[in-house]
């Protein structure tokens, strides 16, 4: 009962507003307090770069989103929806984000192809044909049609990101979230995917990026967050952000990732 | 110091100037010989072992090939042809005891007018088997359709009888020899695949209800044997269903290898599923699949391909284990041989041996095929990972 009706509230108040809203977020692995007290507004069409030390929480913050992770305190409403545990709502949310993975993920099993129509057709019920069409259209804007029948294990890794990027985007979702997407590649790869990242941004895509590229948070962030030890430590335009870091454990982690 | 003691290089730098030189490969010797001393004798332990095996090869197959074929009796009315006698003093394997026997192994005692009807459930089981095994078959989803649903139906209806069409019913006590076999190593291999996976799941849940049934009935029913499945499954299921409903014996004994040959199932599928990286499961939910579809799509597929060669090998020992149905009354095709080979008609020392000789030779060839068949995959496997 509560629920519904404090949803029914957050969906009116929230629908054209923000597109994701996290309040008060609480999270814990067993005894381990991994995100604390975490309040985070994201505007529709706002990019958000996310940094912070190994271990500080950026993935299991942003999987929260998605309910990747769950949480045990505080809201997180994405999309104008209160993210409960109710297993319709999360799937419903989950069409609405797209997610990049580190590692890729993409299905070893299917074609490029069919990893990229595989979710439209089964969760949008999109007729193949169609399915292929939006996929063959994103395809090329990653700059890969030519690889559409191929095997992910046939792909360089740039270009395995790329059709991961292309998969996520095949869902028309109205969020793209990027967990290090660029950490995994070979140097002369990061520029393809980071280019293709950056093409999105100027598209109005709202995205949560976690990364170590300060060139791309330079270029297209409009937020920079800075994490650590779960909690959120500093909240700045990037101009601001790196030229004048306010906290000094921002200033450390700069220094040391500016001097690489 | 130690540097300065070097001589010095005329230059550490390099680049190259020109292309390099097309070299062709280094020849390598050919020949027989050089095979046999590279392969059988490269070291003098090898070399023994080769010597070993060839000893033990001359002393198993030159008698073995006389018994089973130079001295073997090929034809012949009855036990006189297959007695010793002055022009055959050395009597082999008797072919023509198990020639005029051969029918009652295929079809046991079902009643002759009627044994078209099991040849129609060999040709509709090796067209179902067909389509499902050949990996590249068109509409594969009609042949699963085919195989896991109208041959079952097909099968019951024509082998048991439906008076409506003009076929008499034959009470499963007239079933027995190979069709009976085929049918129950069938059940127990189609069952157990998707009861396996269920259980599999089951074992990997979160629901704690879930998982311990699963776990209490897997470790339960590997943990006896074969035998014991089958009594309960004959002596115990009718204790719990009215005896109206009370199943017939055969249904029974597939009730029993249907819950054994799960349970095998359930472990293998497992190790399949335990494979799949955690990311591939993150990857589908993030695309809003869900539970199943995530199974479904994404998860099963890679799992089973992994595991299809740990599945035909449970599949192999399901074939063999068939055999202990005979137990609970079931006229299988050993028990078949079991019965022919008493005969008084045929009664001569070599009988029996050629009987159990037969029954080996159709299990050794049916496992054989399985097994080539797993290799096949497996190695298709790996060229399609090499890709
Ligand atoms: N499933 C889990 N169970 C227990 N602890 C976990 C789990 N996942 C993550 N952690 C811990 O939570 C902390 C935050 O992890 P998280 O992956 O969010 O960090 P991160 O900021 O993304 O680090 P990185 O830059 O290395 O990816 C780490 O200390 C990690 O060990
Ligand atoms: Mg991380």
């Amino acid at each position: 009962m509560d629920e519904a009706v404090e949803n029914s509230r957050s969906t009116d108040a929230l629908a054209a507003s923000d597109a994701v809203e996290i309040i008060g977020l609480h999270k814990w692995f067993g005894d381990f307090h991994v995100l604390v007290d975490i309040n985070l507004r994201v505007a529709r069409g706002e990019r958000i770069v996310i940094c912070g030390p190994s271990g500080s929480g950026k993935s299991t913050l942003i999987r929260c989103v998605n309910a990747l992770e769950t949480y045990q305190r505080g809201e997180v409403i994405v999309d104008g929806v209160l993210l409960t545990h109710d297993l319709k709502r999360v799937d419903e949310i989950r069409r609405e984000v797209g997610m990049v993975f580190q590692q890729f993920n993409l299905f070893p099993h299917l074609t490029v192809m069919e990893n990229c129509t595989l979710a439209p057709i089964h969760v949008r019920k999109m007729p193949r044909k169609e399915a292929e069409a939006v996929a063959m259209h994103y395809l090329t804007r990653v700059r890969i049609p030519e690889q559409a029948q191929k095997y992910p294990a046939q792909l360089s890794g740039g270009q395995q990101q790329r059709v991961a990027i292309a998969r996520a985007l095949c869902m028309n979702p109205k969020i793209m979230m990027f967990d290090e997407p660029t950490s995994s590649l070979d140097p002369e790869m990061v520029k393809e995917v980071l280019d293709t990242m950056v093409a999105l941004a100027l598209d109005g895509m709202t995205m949560l990026v976690v990364t170590h590229e300060m060139g791309f948070a330079r270029q297209v962030a409009d937020r920079v967050v800075f994490m650590d030890e779960g909690q959120i430590i500093e909240i700045n335009e990037p101009e601001a952000f790196f030229s004048a870091p306010q906290h000094e454990r921002t200033r450390a982690f700069l220094g040391q990732i500016l001097a690489r | 110091m130690a540097q300065e003691t070097r001589p010095k290089p005329v230059s550490i730098a390099y680049v190259r100037t020109a292309p390099p030189a097309q070299v062709a490969p280094p020849m390598t010797a050919h020949g027989p010989l050089r095979w046999i001393k590279e392969n059988l004798f490269s070291s003098w332990f090898n070399g023994l072992l080769t010597l070993l095996v060839i000893a033990l090869l001359l002393w198993i197959v030159p008698p073995l090939l006389r018994f089973l074929v130079i001295d073997a009796v090929w034809s012949g009315a009855d036990r006189t042809a297959c007695l010793p006698s002055q022009e055959h003093p050395e009597v082999g394997a008797c072919w023509a005891f198990v020639r005029e026997w051969f029918s009652f192994f295929i079809y046991g005692p079902y009643p002759v007018d009627e044994r078209w009807r099991v040849d129609l459930f060999f040709v509709l089981l090796a067209f179902g088997t067909g389509w499902m095994l050949w990996l590249n078959a068109p509409r594969r989803d009609l042949g699963a359709l085919f195989f896991f649903v109208a041959l079952p139906i097909l099968t019951v209806l024509l082998l048991r009888g439906f008076p409506l069409l003009g076929l008499p019913i034959v009470d499963t006590t007239k079933w027995g020899g190979l069709f009976v076999t085929l049918i129950v190593a069938a059940v127990g291999i189609v069952v157990s695949l998707p009861i396996g996976v269920l259980l599999a799941l089951g074992r990997r849940s979160d629901m704690p209800a879930v998982k311990l049934v699963s776990t209490l009935f897997i470790e339960f029913v590997r943990g006896v044997p074969l035998i014991t499945v089958l009594f309960m499954a004959s002596v115990m299921l009718p204790l719990f269903v009215p005896p109206a409903l009370s199943p017939d014996k055969l249904v029974r004994a597939l009730i029993g290898i249907a819950l054994f040959s799960s349970a095998y199932m359930a472990e293998v599928v497992r190790a399949g599923l335990q494979s799949i990286p955690k990311g591939q499961y993150e990857a589908a939910q993030a695309l809003g699949l869900g539970y199943w579809r995530t199974l479904a799509l994404v998860v099963l597929p890679q799992a089973l391909t992994v595991t299809i060669p740990n599945i035909v090998n449970s599949f192999i020992a399901l074939f063999k284990d068939t055999t202990l149905v005979f137990i609970v009354g079931i006229f299988d095709f050993l028990r078949t041989i079991e019965i022919a080979r008493i005969d008084p008609r045929w009664a001569t020392p070599v009988t029996s041996f050629t009987g159990y000789a037969f029954a080996a030779l159709f299990y050794f060839v049916a496992c054989h095929l399985m097994s080539r068949y797993a290799r096949g995959i497996e190695r298709r496997r790996s060229a399609a990972e090499r890709r």
